[in-house]
Parts: structure tokens; sequence; C-alpha cells
């Protein structure tokens, strides 16, 4: 399956629903979304990534990138998965303590709230 | 001889499809399915990596991939052919975060790391002209 990508904004923070496989071949196009947004000045992001289906080095080294870029607004970039898959490719690379990783878009929401 | 050996154009959109043969090779050889994940993912990093150095310096010049169920392992071994492919430090260093990463090299480094991370048995070693990168895992009685 192809990577579909989508964004809304909610409580003021941008949340960016990827459904799809992250690889290669298609991380570049999540790449680019992420730069629009914070050439748009959207720096508090949550990556909801419940609908992916595959995760790999490259969508892992976009999401750092988009990390940075917020980080550099002193903005966020918050995670939303569940899915065991997913987080092993995390926790391998030692990435679960770079994000911040929540059950659901509201917890992520909620979290990144308590911290203003 | 291989079970499955197959040869494809070095763009990224062919990875998904080396993925995909992997991962149906591996459940043909009695690969349990709970390892299946960990096969797609560390074949597709390899074959990822072999197409960033093919495009590098031979983008004319096919990656090769074998995968082999055999004496209950199945055994993928992706080989690239760029002459230019210095290597690679193994076992890489664990990824450190952003950091002070570049992050046009924090992906290469995330690859190795997932590989080393999810193959049973890897081995790298010099192929001729380029690098392979051989994985392997447990594989019991394939389905019927």
């Amino acid at each position: 399956m192809d990577l579909k990508l989508e964004h809304h904004t909610t409580d003021g923070i941008e949340v960016v629903d990827v459904e799809g496989e992250i690889d290669v071949y298609t991380a570049p196009r999540l790449r680019e979304l992420l730069i629009d947004l914070v050439n748009g000045g959207h720096y508090q992001l949550v990556v909801n990534m419940e609908k992916v289906e595959f995760l790999d080095s490259t969508g892992l080294g976009v999401l750092v990138g988009g990390l940075k870029r917020v980080r550099a607004h002193d903005g966020s970039l918050d995670l939303v998965c569940t899915q065991e898959r997913i987080l092993k490719i995390f926790r391998i690379t030692g990435l679960t303590k770079v994000f911040g990783i929540h059950d659901s878009v509201d917890e992520a929401i909620a979290a990144r709230k308590s911290e203003k | 001889m291989a079970t499955v050996e197959m040869t494809f154009t070095p763009l990224p959109a062919h990875v998904r499809t080396a993925r995909l043969v992997a991962t149906a090779v591996a459940r043909r050889s009695g690969v349990p399915e709970a390892l299946l994940d960990e096969v797609r993912l560390a074949v597709g990093e390899a074959c990822s990596r072999a197409v960033e150095v093919h495009q590098e310096y031979c983008p004319g010049e096919p990656v090769r991939v074998a995968l082999t169920g055999a004496r209950e392992r199945f055994e993928v071994v992706v080989t690239n052919t760029a002459v230019g492919d210095d290597g690679m430090a193994w076992p890489p260093e664990p990824a450190t975060g952003p950091d002070g990463q570049d992050p046009a090299t924090l992906p290469a480094q995330l690859g190795l790391a997932v590989i080393a991370g999810l193959a049973d048995d890897v081995q790298v070693s010099r192929n001729g002209d380029g690098l392979s990168i051989r994985m392997s895992w447990p594989a019991g009685t394939p389905p019927g």
C-alpha cells in the first residue's frame, strides 16, 4: 500500500495522520509535508502512526529530521503509536528516548498542553 | 543454489517488491509467522542501503538478492556492486538521537542498527566490487 497523508489542526496543534508504508520510496513525501508545516509556522506537531503498516530507517530519519526542525523553533513533535511491530523499531534504534510516544491523539495533545 | 534469486534496478520503488518477495519466500521456507515482520524489515533495510550506494556509484547496475531456505535456516544475501562503497562500521554504533547528528547521515546509521537488531545472524563481507549483507533466521518445517 502507498502512503496517505492528511493533516488538521486540533487545539492549536497540527496533527498529521499517516496511513500506509513509510519507506525509502514514500518517506520523501512525509519529509516534504513536515517541512511545509514548519515553514508554515506549525511548530507543535503530532504524527499519528496508528494506520502505518510499515516503517523503516528512512522513515525514522524523516521523523528525526522533523523533530530537529520543530525544536529549532522551540516546538515539539510527538508520535501516536500502539502497534508493537512499529514500536519495536523505535526501541531497537533507541529513539523511544527521543520521541514522546502516546497511545492516542487526544493523549498526545493533552500531554503537550500540560507542559505549556 | 538459492531458492529464489532476483535482481532489480536500483530504484527506491523496487525495494517494496523485494520486501514482499522475501517475506513470501520466508513464509514458504517455514520461518515462523512471528519473525516475518523482522525478515521484511531487515531485507528492506539492506535493499535500501544497496539502492543508495548503487545510485551514487553505479546506477546502471542491478541490486542482487538471493533467498535460500535450507537446513532449517532461511538465509538472505543482498549484494551490491558499488566500487565506491567503502564498507561499513560493523557492528554499527547505537543510535544516539537527533542532537548533534546530521540528519542526512542518520538514516544510514539507523538502517544498520535496525538490521543488527532484527536479524538472527548477520555477516557483512566484501564481495568482488561491492559488499554483501548476509542475514539468516530459523526456519521450521515449510507449510505443505
